[in-house]
């Protein structure tokens, strides 16, 4: 196909890509817009199919079809509790593809290349290659086939930043040396590496964060790659996905009142010494099933403030059942979802959409909060560090000045909770011990279909 | 050090297309974060277009076989990414 035809498809498929972006601002105009963003990239890809440079299809098409065979099955039933770790992989798959093209690159033109291309190639390839380890290692952790607490040594912070300059200064060496093949694959090396160790330190509280910096570096990567290629399209959807992932961690690191270097460099969740031994002595008040349905069935507007937990124990159907059950009592439902409630942007929202609560009953923290004071009961289901007042009144908690949603200023507080450990950042939370809090012990998903049986009675 | 007029132009491109991102991203409604996750990483499935040139360009054997792996990762992304953002978005009903 003539080069200017082709630039003009790319640039019919930009447009498309930005309105499909668009329709994201309210559900009702979501799938619409994603319907653009396909027929765009339809149209890039058929545009290339006729690219003039393209001699043999075989290996396309054999490409194309494992990958969907791969891709489809992946997407189509996956659970939705396991979404935050598939987002994961398919950053590292995205960055593999552009690490590998940016080597087949530099492997094909080495030394006719000029310092600055093989300076865009190194800092592509770099890119790609800390991406896809770092991405790896994010849905390991996800998937719990890896630990999720951080893992820290003395001296990593240090480590981190010398594997950063080594690799900076290895590209800059092949600015000066395009031939030297050893030190592109020793920095390719390195990159690798530095993705895993930059990602060790990391908890998986702090995975919202995290997930939307992995998805800004795979925008840059794909931008790289595009400077690299010199093909527009690439450079314009990268720089797209990469402000998307960087005003998602924003939004993130606001919702927990913590800086990005804080997330990266602080190990989150390791350094906490708590007077454990004091806080052991305070009054605690259970309720019985019986008890918490009583309070619920005379209630006559009801917060649910989901968390990880709920995720964990999929417990949002039974949860969304109670509240049709509270529903036909009488009462007003409405759930609290904070940002970072989940292991990834927006993750409550969808658990429960699945479950078909309806998105205008699903509150974000601002709008929720001056609601608690005319609400009569407050069911936390899996959320701890959420609602933990601990961050409005004890300077020295770690989770000191993050939003919190205001349950107290509800009536009663209903906690259910597995048993009395503490949550996952590991601090003590205070709300289990206010005279407005009543907490149901037990698996979430059990206690929601148990509150449910005794409220239907 | 020269720097080719090429890098130039697209550096503008790039610039451009962040701040649009940015204002774009700011509106998408926090319900949707998790879809729009889903949707940025299909799109970033782009990378096919690169992938796909040097795959089938007959380059040599290594291009072609790195190539090859490329245009399976990225075609993951764009089916996978589609197919499970349209999934999510389908679920997302009101009440009224």
């Amino acid at each position: 196909m003539q080069r200017n035809l082709l630039q003009l498809f790319y640039l019919l498929s930009a447009i498309l890509f930005v309105l499909g972006l668009r329709g994201l601002s309210h559900p009702k105009t979501a799938r619409r817009g994603m319907f653009l963003a396909e027929a765009g990239m339809l149209l890039a890809i058929v545009g290339t199919l006729l690219h003039h440079e393209i001699v043999d299809y075989k290996w396309i098409v054999a490409g194309l079809v494992l990958g969907t065979l791969i891709g489809a099955p992946l997407a189509i039933w996956i659970p939705m509790t396991a979404v935050p770790q598939r987002t994961a992989l398919s950053h590292s798959f995205g960055a593999l593809a552009a690490a590998l093209v940016g080597v087949s690159e530099y492997y094909r033109h080495g030394a006719a290349l000029g310092s600055a291309r093989v300076g865009v190639i190194g800092i592509e390839v770099m890119l790609g290659s800390l991406t896809f380890t770092g991405s790896l290692m994010a849905a390991a952790k996800l998937q719990g086939l890896i630990r999720g607490f951080p893992i820290t040594y003395r001296g990593q912070n240090f480590v981190n930043l010398s594997l950063l300059a080594g690799m900076l200064a290895l590209i800059v060496s092949l600015m000066f040396m395009p031939t030297a093949s050893p030190l592109f694959y020793a920095m390719v090396g390195l990159a690798f590496l530095f993705g895993v160790m930059l990602i060790l330190p990391i908890g998986a509280a702090d995975m919202p964060v995290v997930i939307a910096l992995l998805n800004s570096y795979g925008g840059l990567t794909d931008a790289a790659m595009g400077f690299m290629l010199d093909n527009k399209i690439q450079i314009i959807t990268g720089s797209l996905d990469g402000a998307s992932g960087f005003v998602l961690s924003i939004l993130m690191c606001r919702a927990m009142n913590r800086s990005i270097t804080n997330v990266l460099f602080g190990a989150f969740g390791k350094v906490q010494e708590q007077p454990t031994a004091l806080e052991a002595k305070r009054t605690i008040r259970q309720a019985s099933v019986e008890e918490a349905a009583e309070i619920l069935a005379a209630a006559r507007s009801v917060v649910v403030v989901p968390g990880y937990g709920m995720a964990v124990s999929q417990a949002q159907h039974r949860v969304r059942e109670l509240a049709d059950a509270l529903k036909l009592k009488g009462a007003a439902v409405r759930y609290g979802i904070h940002a970072v409630a989940g292991r990834m942007p927006g993750h409550m929202n969808v658990l429960l959409a699945e479950a078909n609560v309806p998105y205008d009953e699903l509150y974000d923290m601002d709008q929720v909060n001056s609601y608690f004071a005319e609400t009569d009961v407050v069911l936390v289901v899996g959320a701890n560090d959420v609602v933990n007042p601990a961050a409005k009144r004890v300077p020295g908690s770690p989770i000191y000045g993050m939003p919190i949603l205001e349950v107290e200023k509800a009536r009663v507080v209903i906690v259910c909770k597995r048993s009395l450990g503490p949550g996952f950042a590991g601090i003590d939370n205070e709300l289990y011990y206010g005279d407005k809090t009543l907490l149901l012990f037990g698996d979430a998903k059990e206690s929601m279909v148990k509150l449910a049986t005794a409220l239907k009675q | 050090m020269t720097i080719d007029i090429g890098l130039i132009g697209d550096l503008y491109i790039f610039v451009l297309a962040g701040f649009l991102g940015f204002q774009l991203i700011s509106r998408v409604s926090p319900l949707l974060h998790t879809p729009l996750m889903s949707a940025t990483n299909a799109i970033s499935g782009i990378s096919l277009v690169g992938s796909l040139v040097v795959a089938g360009a007959g380059h040599g054997r290594l291009s072609t076989v790195l190539g090859f792996i490329a245009v399976v990762a990225s075609t993951i992304n764009v089916v996978g990414g589609f197919l499970i953002t349209d999934r999510i978005l389908k679920m997302f009903k009101s009440s009224r």
